[in-house]
């Protein structure tokens, strides 16, 4: 697991930023979250971005901090986590956002309506960069 | 005739249950020591039909496996008013034992797995001798919770979509797609509440901390499997437990999580088979009079 401990935050970062334009290029993940509208937190847990979604699309990621932006949920975990939560195979314990939650990697915070009324969608959004994530290390 | 039948058939078993007759499906398949298993909380005894299927398996145990009262095809009794459902750890394990009685099964062999497992558990410390031989999946005589229940079951929240979201992160990886989306299609399946009231069980009256450790495996034979992805009941969790059971038997199977028998069969049937080799070796060896 030497490459996954070597990634550094800044990939990760990277990464992240990169998933709204995955979403894009998954339509059925998107009418997945056709009913959802939602100003949330996501990210890696010192750097995370603020995520507005409308009808199941991702119209604006911004770096945290933004001057009094709200927002309704927070997942962040810790970059380790998001590195392992992105390999092909993940390790077990390592491979769903409530497994890390459990093992204390990723804290799960505010009103969780969104998040768990639409539990596989942010499961499936928060897992794209996983296609692209092992070439990265590579 | 051209399609192709699977081998298992299904019926309806009248059992009296806390005083009032139920109307229980099972489906079987199968001739030898009887098998019966237990599904997970929210879903329905499909799980098991890759094992009911078993061929090999068939030529010596009869396979049966049944949906609890309110589950699958078993419909809640006539009794039932509408009123929250809430599975106690009393009223599973005079269910089960009702189940078999009714069949007139001779020391079966009982199979469960997660509220399942936790359930055979409880029937190895009161009712040991009346089992060959128990099988715990996903069993552990506690587990940390990691999510709140009463998320299952609200106006505001599909109930389907989130039971299967939840537990869909406890299936391995590696499992294959259609498996994952059936085992997922049957807790899309449940009815409102079913779920949530399942884990009343698991949660809330069915905590075994501090009493397994008068399971006695030389009155029956206890056996426990769990999958390293299973992140509710974990490894850990499985190995703790037996570690106060003398004679108990574990093992971790790889690649597989929480619904061994439906995410990924052929993995599971790796592991199963010589559990299930062992108990008719010993059952056959018994038969013959030879100490075991």
């Amino acid at each position: 697991m030497s490459s996954i401990s070597n990634v550094t935050d800044a990939t990760i970062i990277e990464r992240f930023a990169g998933i709204p334009a995955l979403l894009e290029q998954a339509p059925a993940l998107i009418v997945r979250g056709r009913f959802l509208d939602c100003e949330c937190l996501l990210g890696p847990t010192a750097h995370p971005f603020h995520v507005s979604i409308r009808a199941g699309r991702i119209v604006d990621l911004t770096p945290a901090p933004v001057l009094m932006r709200s927002w309704r949920f927070s997942y962040r975990a810790s970059p380790a986590a998001w590195a392992a939560y992105w390999q092909p195979e993940p390790r077990p314990g390592w491979h769903d956002l409530l497994a890390l939650t459990k093992r204390g990697e990723a804290v799960l915070e505010g009103d969780l309506h969104p998040f768990m009324a639409h539990l596989q969608y942010f499961k499936d959004v928060l897992s794209l960069p996983r296609q692209h994530f092992a070439m990265t290390l590579s | 005739m051209s399609g192709t039948i699977e081998p298992m058939v299904g019926r309806y078993v009248h059992v009296e249950i806390s005083g009032e007759m139920h109307r229980i499906y099972f489906e079987e398949n199968g001739a030898g020591i009887p098998l019966v298993c237990l599904h997970t909380a929210g879903s329905d005894a499909r799980q098991w039909r890759y094992l009911l299927a078993d061929e090999a398996f068939a030529k010596n145990f009869r396979i049966i496996a049944f949906d609890m009262p309110w589950h699958g095809k078993s419909n809640p009794p006539a009794s039932w008013n509408g009123d929250e459902y809430q599975l106690t750890a009393a009223r599973y394990t005079e269910t089960i034992r009702a189940f078999c009685e009714a069949l007139e099964l001779d020391k079966p062999v009982v199979m469960g797995c997660s509220i399942g497992g936790r359930i055979v558990l409880n029937l190895a410390i009161n009712h040991a001798a009346e089992f060959r031989a128990l099988i715990g999946l996903e069993a552990a005589d506690f587990q940390a919770p990691w999510y709140d229940t009463t998320w299952l079951n609200r106006p505001d929240v599909h109930g389907g979509e989130v039971c299967a979201a939840l537990v869909s992160g406890l299936i391995a990886p590696q499992s294959p797609q259609a498996s994952r989306n059936e085992t997922l299609w049957g807790y899309k399946q449940g009815g409102p509440g079913i779920f949530k009231g399942d884990l009343y069980f698991y949660r809330v009256d069915g905590d075994l901390r501090g009493r397994v450790e008068t399971i006695d495996t030389k009155v029956c034979p206890l056996f426990l499997l769990t999958g390293e992805y299973d992140f509710s009941c974990t490894p850990e969790d499985t190995k703790r437990t037996a570690a106060a059971i003398g004679g108990a038997r574990v093992t971790i199977m790889e690649q597989l999580g929480h619904f061994p028998m439906s995410e990924h069969p052929e993995q599971f049937r790796r592991y199963i088979s010589p559990v299930l080799g062992e108990i008719l070796k010993q059952s056959m060896q018994s038969k013959q009079g030879v100490q075991v």
